[in-house]
């Protein structure tokens, strides 16, 4: 056998004097990265087997933990970075495309921290969020071109439309990818404070169904668990095209997570891999994707609204505007920082362009073919906290996705190796053991929490501006200044550079 | 028994008479002159008997769970899209993906269909979709093929006429193809190899004729003296292999 050239990303440093031996960390890691020496009757490490979940660090009793970046340096080489050359020994050993979590982790422009949003200040005074009314209500589908009113009544028939307490929601993560404790967790949490979550393509688990008003169900090029009765079980139903993570690829949910469970929901069997095919087969034109559409209208009696989902690439705008003549009533746009439970680390790190750039282009685009009203946008891609939200709806969007934010409140510490289906913290796994680490009540509360908090900040940012509905911000760019931007960054943002 | 008239019906109208007339409780609708009319038959529950006279459009029987369409005409392009259940009867061709991530049921054609036929097709418990077409299917047929049957009988073909196209069954992981005829080797997906028929895939076949015979016409035994080739995928997980962790 030759040896392996890779050398450990982590350190685990282990304080003698503070250890006890409980051996906690030996029993939380799934990676297996603490084990107990017979021996020498002391808890010993594995550095190589660290991904930096933070799960023994938390756990451990008397905090004798500390993970560490491996101090082991390459000579230094602006160019030829430690991942890069790791990289190459990992696929040298294994020839296997390499297979990573979560969103991009690059360091490109982060355009939310390049824009600053207004306050009010003598005239058109501020609002107290505290003590005045605040309007987040927002629904998301396609509004009439008009409204008909007759003796003082509104007469025009509305098209089917999502009602939202707060303009959030979470993305979709498909049973599979995630745990069913999680999906729980979510679900609850968007039935508590009025939002809707996903399924992603993982069909929908029996046990809820119950949550259905607060669903949107996702169809996907796999069609996993797709059926009338799960059409009908949602508020709205999504087809995916895309995903931010990994524009242009399809998915792939190995054997090894497809249990009973899984199985049942997916309707497929047990251990087989759930490939989801790069392209709708159905689908080579905006033509076919307006059929789609229709068969899913037709199939639910047009009795709720269709969103498609794509990422956020460089013909977005075209591509958002053939989407909305297709019959779509939301388009869902995800930037190239989107998360994902395995996608190969060239394609999440390389392609897609940001999602700020990508819904100002699209909202300017539908508002200058005058369709805007036909659809609602939903972005995702990195939402990171409330002044995101505010900045994409001033941009353009009518409401936004989090997926990621959303999991950190459950507890994932972004280790970026959900992939691995060994997740310490219960969310991104199928092993029974780790999944009941996640207590569903427990983890609705904390994403009500979550949405909860910004709701309040996001009224405290709008009072601030004075704008008491949220309704006044949708498209509102004058309320964005940037800094650090290029003209032309800021003519495709459509706002003013500060002090303009 | 109640009969619809379709000419001159946009599809939406139409599609809700026939909803309308299930949810009444007639067991069988009847629908003359249809004439590219999409989506009949979607998202329809339950065991009743749709008979279509004409060329139904696009998208027939997708999300459909039960019920048993019968269609006297060619049917056209992404029949039974997802279908779950039920059993579609073509008196003619039908057009490409025919049977997309199909579930459920049996589709049975009389004569040939287009490309990607079959394609994501999957089973699941008591679930065996399989779609029986009685002349020559086109290229990527059973793409990504994931459980279930698809059969070609190769029925009036020219002498030299071939029975199917290219890349057949590319992507397959699961399921079986019995196609009557010679496949050439260039024309097999990577993932896919010919093995010999057991008792029990004659047994399957002979099923299967029967019922085409049953609906078309034609001698059971005729047909099967000409043998079939077994087609199935060399490994449920294709791509086991392909990544590593980073």
């Amino acid at each position: 056998m030759t040896i392996s050239m890779s050398t450990p990303d982590f350190l685990i440093e282990r304080d003698r004097d503070r250890c006890i031996k409980c051996q906690v960390c030996v029993r939380q890691c799934a990676n297996e990265a603490h084990f107990w020496d017979e021996e020498e009757q002391k808890v010993k490490a594995n550095d190589a087997l660290c991904v930096d979940c933070h799960r023994c660090v938390t756990y451990c009793p008397t905090h004798a933990l500390t993970i560490r970046k491996y101090p082991l340096e390459f000579r230094e080489n602006a160019n030829w970075t430690a991942s890069t050359i790791k990289a190459i020994y990992r696929q040298a050993e294994t020839g296997g495309i390499l297979l990573t979590g979560m969103g991009n982790d690059r360091p490109y422009p982060i355009f939310w921290d390049h824009l600053l949003l207004n306050a009010s200040q003598v005239t058109n005074p501020s609002i107290d969020p505290l003590r005045e009314p605040m309007e987040l209500k927002t629904f998301l589908g396609r509004k009439p071109d008009q409204l008909k009113v007759e003796d003082g009544r509104l007469v025009e028939e509305i098209p089917p439309q999502l009602e939202l307490e707060v303009p959030i929601m979470f993305s979709a993560m498909s049973y599979g990818s995630i745990s069913l404790n999680a999906i729980k967790s979510l679900a609850a949490a968007a039935e508590r404070v009025g939002i809707m979550y996903n399924t992603g393509e993982g069909g929908l688990h029996k046990d809820l169904y119950k949550y259905g008003k607060n669903t949107i169900v996702q169809v996907a090029s796999g069609r996993f668990g797709v059926h009338p009765e799960y059409l009908q079980a949602g508020a709205a139903i999504e087809i995916k095209i895309g995903q931010g993570a990994k524009p242009g690829i399809g998915g792939h949910l190995p054997g090894e997570k497809v249990g009973l469970e899984v199985s049942q929901t997916r309707m497929i069997p047990e251990g087989t891999d759930a490939i989801s095919p790069a392209p709708h087969h159905d689908i080579y034109s905006i033509e076919d994707l307006s059929q789609l559409i229709y068969s899913l209208k037709e199939a639910t009696q047009y009795q709720k609204p269709v969103s498609v989902k794509i990422a956020a690439v460089h013909n977005i705008a075209a591509i958002a505007s053939g989407i909305a003549r297709a019959g779509a009533d939301i388009i869902a746009i995800d930037g190239f920082r989107g998360g994902t439970g395995a996608a190969p680390l060239r394609t999440r790190d390389n392609v897609g362009i940001p999602i700020e750039l990508a819904l100002a282009a699209v909202d300017s685009r539908l508002r200058e073919e005058g369709i805007r009203n036909q659809v609602s946008l939903v972005v995702g891609g990195s939402i990171r906290n409330s002044a995101d939200v505010v900045k994409a709806i001033a941009l353009g969007a009518d409401a936004v996705y989090i997926a990621t934010a959303a999991l950190i409140s459950l507890g994932c510490h972004l280790c970026q190796k959900c992939n691995t289906g060994k997740c310490n913290w219960g969310i991104a796994t199928q092993n029974p053991q780790l999944v009941k680490r996640l207590n569903p009540e427990i983890g609705a509360e904390r994403a009500a929490n979550l949405i909860m908090a910004w709701e309040h900040e996001i009224k405290e940012l709008l009072g601030g501006m004075g704008i008491n509905a949220v309704e006044s911000l949708r498209g509102n760019r004058l309320m964005l200044r940037g800094v650090g931007l290029s003209d032309r960054e800021l003519n495709i943002l459509g706002v003013l550079p500060a002090g303009e | 028994m109640s009969v619809l008239e379709a000419k001159g019906v946009y599809y939406k109208a139409l599609n809700e008479q026939i909803r309308a007339q299930f949810a009444s409780g007639i067991s069988e609708v009847r629908v003359k002159h249809v004439n590219g009319q999409r989506y009949v038959g979607d998202g329809i529950r339950g065991r009743q008997r749709l008979i279509l006279e004409g060329t139904p459009g696009n998208d027939m029987a997708a999300y459909m769970d039960g019920l048993e369409l019968i269609v006297e005409g060619n049917a056209q392009d992404a029949m039974a899209n997802t279908m779950n259940d039920g059993k579609i009867v073509v008196y003619g061709h039908a057009g490409d993906t025919v049977g997309y991530a199909m579930r459920g049921g049996e589709i049975y054609i009389r004569d040939h269909v287009g490309y990607r036929v079959g394609i994501h097709m999957k089973e699941y418990m008591d679930k065996i979709p399989a779609i029986i077409i009685g002349g020559r299917g086109g290229e990527f047929f059973g793409e990504y093929m994931a459980g279930g049957v698809l059969m070609l009988l190769g029925l009036g073909l020219e002498e030299g006429e071939p029975i199917v196209g290219s890349y057949c069954g590319t992507g397959m992981h699961g399921g079986v193809m019995y196609i009557r005829g010679e496949v050439e080797e260039y024309k097999l997906g990577k993932e896919v190899k010919i093995v010999e028929l057991t008792p029990e895939d004659e047994e399957k076949i002979r099923y299967y004729v029967s019922e085409y015979v049953r609906y078309f016409g034609g001698d059971v035994n005729e047909i099967f003296a000409k043998p079939f080739n077994k087609l199935i995928p060399y490994n449920k997980r294709p791509y086991g292999n392909l990544y590593c962790h980073w």
